[in-house]
């Protein structure tokens, strides 16, 4: 499946070999009822224009509220009729925040956890996908299916046992169990690239193999060139998944200070609206949104080509 | 003779290695998915607190979990809020197809729209219960300007349940509009020109070439949005850390999350696990068997 994820279609797409074969129009009437088409076709990216408009300005004002509130004083929250520009703009609540809570510790523990689970799985995942994919290994489309079968295994299923594996090693309230199990490779990882590889011939890899080269020299010089890009966008998308993740890391870390970022403003959140400081909550909110958006502001192309392509697949 | 030995040896050294390759995920696989769902079947029998040893006691669990409200109640509420997916599938594919025109500032669209899907759903919670607040927030405020006076959404057994339905619509527009964008682009175009040859209009040819070639999508979405639809647990947690007024919003997970975790009931929390997931795999195979039967109507 070929899909080009810039939505501009190359201009003369639609002269394909079924339209060629139409019987000729005389050439003015045929201009005109082009002008014509063009015109209505106009109109409608108009009208589609402004209802996307519409649609974009619903997305992003929950997003722009946030942001206005965390510049507001405390009065200024409950003002009628509300101000999306906030009047004075207090900045200084994005400095009040970094004293109000562990949010610094919260960052580190949260670029740990993601850091080393991305770096490491994604070793893991290409090597097992190059394996899955080019090599001789004896039922290794049965171990791939197995894999495959076990995405279907929801969480919330095994995470009373996983938990009790991690507390009867007295992981719990560690950043551990968080790392561990991504270290061994992402499953979704392994089926996109292996996927990409399929493609690759294998006529490559024989004459390398020929040439005395060793797997893991095959590996680095002949696999991961190919793969890269797919795996940069798969490790974004990894990387945002593990930083925004929610639910392991509450089942498993208690203490203020081991928390990830995640757990940090969710407390903020328990703790600071019963004060009514909605600007200061609104604040670190913002803050834990920042480096997803920015990484996808970034990445967006890779990242939207490779959600299309996984999707699509799948 | 020579040769043959020399290929086999190659060939069990080409095996070790990939089998080395392969073993980190296949042992993450098994300590991380295999023994827990085991040891999950085993719990979900006994009488278990976390912290003594288990104490087997049959089906017990499970007839306790016919007559527990609260789980039939956190059950409907889960389904409940399923409602969303219909909703978000309609307006994204209406979405895909607005971007698929050849126009300017699609790109930009395309990054808006898909902006909610890679926030943190903790962050998004977050900003959602504010914009939910019934006296000060942005939902009630844009109602008044229409004249109507909002309710406390999170607050009232009526309206919690619609306030978590539209932010996850929200939420998941931009996913499911970049996977129908995607295979719209797929479509070949020589279907369409068949199909105006035939003398069909542009609704015609929606409904007859368009839609059989996102079925394979829409399918892809629906199970994917059901299995995660079942699994609802951040924005509940966050939004309505007691589970709403009156149990109201209370989805399955967190039942099974606030019975193991806050009462140490393990083993009743095990077996409820243990039904989610057999519904889960039932759902994914009900459709796959639907999926199999359409595909054969197309052809």
């Amino acid at each position: 499946m070929s899909i080009s994820p810039t939505t501009s279609a190359p201009p003369n797409a639609s002269t394909g070999p079924a339209e060629r074969s139409l019987p000729r129009l005389p050439d003015r009437r045929r201009a005109s009822e082009r002008s014509g088409r063009d015109k209505r076709r106009r109109t409608g990216n108009i009208v589609v224009a402004v209802l996307l408009s519409a649609g974009a300005f619903i997305m992003l004002a929950p997003l722009a509220w946030t942001f206005s509130t965390s510049l507001k004083t405390h009065e200024a929250v409950f003002a009628l009729p509300p101000q999306w520009i906030p009047d004075p703009a207090v900045w200084e609540n994005y400095i009040r925040v970094w004293s109000a809570g562990p949010l610094w510790s919260g960052i580190k523990n949260s670029l740990i956890v993601a850091c080393s689970v991305t770096v490491v799985g994604t070793v893991a995942s290409s090597l097992a996908a190059f394996a899955f994919a080019k090599m001789r290994l004896p039922a290794k489309n049965v171990i791939f299916l197995a894999l495959l079968t076990g995405m279907m295994i929801p969480f919330p299923t095994m995470m009373i046992p996983q938990f009790m594996m991690f507390a009867s090693i007295g992981w719990v309230d560690t950043l551990w169990p968080l790392i561990v199990p991504g270290l061994f490779g992402n499953i979704v990882m392994i089926f996109f690239l292996k996927q990409y590889l399929d493609s690759v011939p294998d006529s490559i890899i024989e004459a390398a193999k020929l040439d005395g080269a060793s797997f893991l020299q095959i590996f680095a010089k002949l696999i991961f060139p190919i793969i890269k890009p797919a795996m940069a966008a798969q490790f974004i998308l990894w990387f945002m998944a593990v930083w925004n993740d929610y639910l392991a890391p509450i089942l498993y870390l208690n203490s203020p200070e081991n928390q990830t970022l995640q757990l940090v403003i969710a407390s903020f959140n328990a703790t600071y609206a019963t004060q009514t400081d909605y600007p200061l909550i609104m604040a670190a909110s913002f803050i834990a949104l920042l480096p997803v958006l920015l990484v996808f502001v970034i990445f967006q192309r890779q990242i939207i080509e490779s959600v299309a392509l996984t999707g699509a697949k799948g | 003779m020579t040769t043959v030995n020399r290929r086999s040896t190659l060939h069990r050294r080409e095996q070790r290695t990939a089998l080395a390759f392969v073993a980190l995920p296949v042992i993450g696989f098994a300590v991380f998915a295999v023994f827990p769902l085991l040891f999950s079947v085993y719990a979900s029998f006994t009488e278990w607190n976390g912290i003594s040893a288990p104490v087997f006691t049959g089906l017990a669990n499970f007839q306790a979990m016919m007559v527990d409200p609260y789980f039939w109640q956190a059950m409907w509420n889960t389904l409940f809020m399923m409602i969303g997916i219909p909703v978000g599938l309609c307006l994204s594919l209406l979405l895909a197809l607005a971007l698929n025109r050849k126009m300017r500032g699609t790109t930009f669209f395309r990054t808006v729209y898909y902006v909610p899907v890679i926030s943190s759903i903790a962050a998004i919670a977050i900003m959602w219960q504010w914009a939910f607040n019934g006296d000060f927030g942005l939902i009630n405020q844009a109602l008044a300007l229409i004249g109507i006076d909002g309710p406390n959404w999170l607050a009232n057994t009526a309206t919690v349940k619609p306030a978590i339905i539209m932010m996850s619509v929200w939420k998941g527009l931009g996913y499911s509009m970049l996977l129908y964008l995607a295979a719209l682009q797929s479509v070949p175009r020589h279907l369409y020109e068949a199909a105006a040859l035939d003398g069909a209009g542009v609704l015609a040819q929606f409904r007859n070439v368009t839609l059989p070639m996102l079925r394979p999508v829409t399918f892809f979405l629906v199970v994917t949005s059901i299995i995660g639809g079942s699994q609802i647990f951040i924005e509940i947690n966050i939004m309505t850390p007691t589970g709403g007024p009156e149990f109201g919003s209370a989805s399955i997970v967190w039942y099974i999350w606030q019975k193991a975790f806050n009462y140490l009931q393990m083993g009743y929390a095990t077996s409820m696990s243990l039904v989610l997931g057999l519904i889960v795999f039932a759902v994914t195979a009900i459709q796959f068997r639907l999926n199999r039967r359409n595909q054969f109507s197309i052809d």
